[in-house]
């Protein structure tokens, strides 16, 4: 024991330290602390170890007594990881193992059973051998199947019973018979000296094999967040003091500056300070392009800088990073279960009595009414309906899909919350769309110049004029003429007028750039030009028109562009059966142009945001299930009111933890992948229920010999074992198949 | 004679798994009532010890499981009404945190439903 105590270990991070004296001071303070059997503080990376059984937080508190500060240092998540695996490995082994040498007493005795036929007790003889034959059989049940043992008997006395039971149960039956049976077969009738060592051997080898293949099922079930937790880097390299370190990322703190070298992963989040390169996020977002990013531009851990090198400052580390918090999200959600698993629960609870009981009256009635040899035939049955009866199948069948199902949403950008918004998101009947930022691209842009001149002429005027504006139009139009290297002039008597427009006098020339309101105001003749802006804003653009010296020169229009991908996520939407319906703040003519390009079947527009919350509940009323697409912040209300709220955008922090699905890219591809993937897995944990309880209402009547009548022959319990083993090993394999799940999209 | 022996066996045995696991006295099942200290879950064997929680409700609680059973079924652990999982690490301590809820039971148990226990929050 006190061998294990020195064992543990905690390691502190320390701020403050920088000489030999602190050292000392702190060692010191922490060794007072109860349980600390050593105390070390390295300098060079600043940590301390302590071992022993303590309370973290009473070092802590030591360490700040003695005037500095100290965190834990967690045992990385993939550490942790890797023990789970090299556990899992272990356990693997060490049911392989046991299937070997349970199998490797019950074949030869199974098979000599099959060739010679003598399997029964009548001589002394027959007693001597088959006595060491139950003797050797013990061992199986005691070293092989001894945890199904012992866990029974934990179970029963806590007034449980669980699949140990019946294991137990069944094995232990076979066996205590068949030693009566050599004990004192004088006292059974000659038909029913027959002796079932082979099958309580069997039985456990084969559950045990089966055991072990489902362990090893279910390592490949997990592989999603395995696959997350590798895109964390083991390293960063860091600039302290003018050289760059190479250190573990557990000491990387925010503030740091870090480089990231072409083909690098990113470590930590963080902010761009210098240099530029291409960065490939689609492991975290789903989107397929990679991103430029220059200065100012914000990093995620885990994605890969593809090109370039950066200098970037580390803002998030450790578990508060994005990537960090995805794992958090993706293990909660694939531990939570789905509405349909409701039955399975249910039936499953009280499913082991229930089995015992049927097992109990089933061979009764063969011992009262069925032919000979009728204690033999009992025996069978009961051992058989309780060894098939096994409930694991039908357990598994809902928690192997959700957590496939759940990691292949993250590989694809799409983080579910939980296993209630999977299943709600596959018969969804309306999609409520927010325009700006989903179908749209969310900032204006300059469209059309329409001018009988220069048309940059015009621009570089209109620009100058609008540097100095706060409009949300204007910025489209000065980046438009970043675009074309226009020179700008800085304007004089600048001059917004409400509504109207703006005004002002660059190089001599009066500039003007407002509505039609504005022309009539400064008395500007609108000639031919009020036809030519109808046209555009029918195209749900928004105009404004350019004069120069009271004479109108031009008209400009902005709009905020359809995003690339928007006709083609709806068209998938819209294949996949559901309604677009779309929500926007926007007045209802350039709405409506964009739902007339993109093949939406209703508008709402001119809304404020409390209204969108309205819509929905509308819609509902309607006996209807509405998912909503929106940015996640000033949608919420909506978000939460729909029957799957679907965040959109880059996963913020508040939507992660807000929405029912978060959506890392911001594209309505993702909705659709949502959904494609929502019903993927309810098909999948559908199949799953029906295999399994197909397996146990039919499993448990063969074994309780209904076929006997017609085919003369009582299931085997051997048989019975090995179905129960196939039957959770299917249900794995079924839900492992959901890892091939690929989203319609085409890039 | 021999007929009745089974048969009556076979009752009693009915009777007594009827009993035994619906309408028996629960007594025996473990209880922690309202412990200050660190709460320690064992699972182990197929079973969850204690496996009979009483906490104060309306307040966040965290339960500390300690998991020595290498069964995948008890890698995880669900509080489904509370919306919380957790995975279990192997031979070591896992804290769970629960947030506040309403007084009642709350039933958890492991993927499988093998493993079952019942919080009671009053
Ligand atoms: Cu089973």
């Amino acid at each position: 024991m006190a061998n294990e105590q020195q064992s543990v270990q905690t390691v502190f991070r320390l701020s403050g330290v920088n000489c030999a004296g602190c050292v000392n001071k702190i060692e010191a303070a922490v060794q007072q602390v109860k349980g600390v059997g050593d105390a070390r503080v390295n300098l060079a990376d600043k940590t301390l170890v302590v071992c022993g059984e303590v309370d973290p937080q009473a070092c802590i508190e030591a360490v700040r007594s003695a005037g500095y500060d100290a965190q834990v240092v967690q045992s990385s998540e993939r550490e942790r990881r890797e023990e789970q695996r090299a556990e899992e490995r272990r356990h693997y082994e060490q049911l392989l193992w046991r299937s070997a040498f349970a199998l490797g007493v019950g074949v030869p005795l199974m098979i000599w059973g099959l060739i010679t036929n003598k399997m029964s007790v009548n001589t002394f003889v027959d007693q001597i051998i088959w006595g060491v034959m139950g003797l050797i059989t013990l061992a199986v049940l005691i070293f092989c199947g001894g945890h199904f043992f012992s866990g029974a008997w934990k179970a029963l006395r806590h007034h449980s019973a669980t699949m140990d039971t019946l294991v137990a149960l069944g094995t232990g039956t076979a066996w205590l018979f068949s030693m009566l049976v050599v004990l004192v077969p004088h006292l059974l009738p000659e038909s029913a000296r027959h002796v079932y060592f082979e099958a309580s051997a069997m039985i456990i080898g084969l559950i045990s094999l089966g055991q072990a293949l489902e362990v090893r099922a279910r390592g490949r079930t997990s592989a999603a967040v395995e696959k997350l937790l590798e895109l964390q880097d083991v390293s960063a390299r860091v600039l302290r003091d003018g050289k760059e370190l190479d250190l573990p990322i557990e000491q990387v703190q925010a503030g740091d500056q870090l480089r990231v070298r072409p083909g690098e992963k990113i470590p930590v989040d963080g902010q761009v300070l210098e240099g530029s390169s291409l960065v490939d996020e689609s492991m975290l977002t789903g989107e397929p392009v990679p991103v430029k990013k220059g200065a100012g531009d914000s990093l995620a851990a885990g994605t890969l800088n593809k090109n370039g090198s950066l200098l970037f400052r580390a803002e998030k580390v450790g578990s508060d990073t994005r990537l960090a918090q995805i794992i958090e999200m993706v293990k909660n959600a694939q531990g939570s279960r789905v509405p349909i698993a409701r039955l399975a629960d249910k039936i499953s609870a009280i499913f082991v009595p229930i089995v015992m009981v049927i097992a109990v009256v089933a061979a009764l009635i063969w011992f009262n009414v069925g032919p000979e040899p009728r204690a033999a035939h009992m025996l069978v049955v009961l051992t058989s309906v309780l060894i098939i009866a096994c409930p694991c199948a039908l357990g598994l069948a809902t928690p192997m899909s959700v957590m496939v199902g759940v990691g292949k949403g993250a590989e694809h950008g799409v983080l579910v919350r939980n296993g209630k918004a999977l299943q709600q998101s596959c018969n969804l009947d309306v999609l409520v769309v927010d325009k700006t930022g989903t179908l749209t691209e969310g900032s204006p842009r300059l469209t059309d110049i329409d001018c009988d001149g220069d048309s940059n002429e015009l621009l570089q005027l209109l620009a100058s004029l609008e540097q100095g504006s706060e409009h949300p139009l204007a910025e489209a139009i000065v980046s438009s003429a970043h675009e074309k290297k226009l020179q700008l002039q800085p304007p004089s008597d600048f001059e917004a007028i409400t509504a109207h427009g703006v005004k002002g006098t660059i190089s001599g020339k009066e500039v003007l750039l407002g509505n039609t309101k504005l022309m009539q105001r400064e008395n500007i003749p609108m000639g031919s030009w009020a036809v030519r802006a109808d046209k555009l804003a029918e195209a749900g653009r928004t105009v404004m028109f350019g004069a120069v010296d009271g004479e109108l020169k031009g008209i400009i229009a902005v709009a905020d562009p359809i995003r690339d991908d928007a006709q083609a996520a709806i068209t998938r939407l819209r294949k996949l059966g559901l309604r677009i319906e779309m929500l926007t703040g926007d007045n209802s003519r350039s709405a409506e142009a964009v739902a007339k390009h993109l093949n939406i079947d209703k508008v709402h527009a001119e809304l404020l945001p409390e209204d969108k919350e309205r819509i929905v509940a509308e819609l509902q009323q309607g006996g209807e299930r509405i998912g909503m697409v929106g940015d996640g912040i000033n949608d919420a209300p909506a978000l939460a009111r729909a029957d799957v709220g679907f965040a959109i955008g880059a996963g913020t922090d508040v939507a992660i933890e807000s929405a029912d699905i978060t959506l890392m890219r911001s594209s309505l591809h993702g909705v659709a992948n949502a959904v494609e993937l929502s019903r993927a897995t309810l098909r999948n944990i559908k199949q799953n229920l029906f295999g399994a309880f197909i397996y146990n209402t039919l499993g448990i009547p063969i074994a309780a010999g209904i076929l006997y009548p017609v085919t003369g022959m009582l299931l085997s319990p051997i048989v019975a074992g090995a179905a129960m083993a196939l039957s959770s090993l299917t249900v794995v394999s079924n839900a492992n198949r959901l890892r091939l799940f690929k989203p319609t999209e085409v890039h | 004679m021999d007929v009745v022996l089974v048969n009556i066996v076979g009752v009693l045995l009915i009777i007594a798994i009827i009993w035994w696991f619906w309408l028996g006295p629960k007594h025996s099942a473990v209880k922690v009532v309202s412990a200050v200290d660190k709460l320690q879950i064992l699972v182990k064997d197929g079973v969850y010890e204690p496996d009979h929680i009483r906490l104060p409700a309306g307040r966040a609680a965290t339960l500390h499981f300690h998991r020595e059973d290498p069964n995948p079924c008890s890698e995880w652990v669900l509080f489904p009404d509370l919306e919380v999982s957790a995975e279990l690490a192997l031979h070591k301590d896992t804290p769970v945190n629960l947030p506040a809820a309403k007084p009642g039971e709350y039933p958890f148990t492991c993927q499988m439903q093998m493993y079952r226990g019942t919080l009671v929050l009053e």
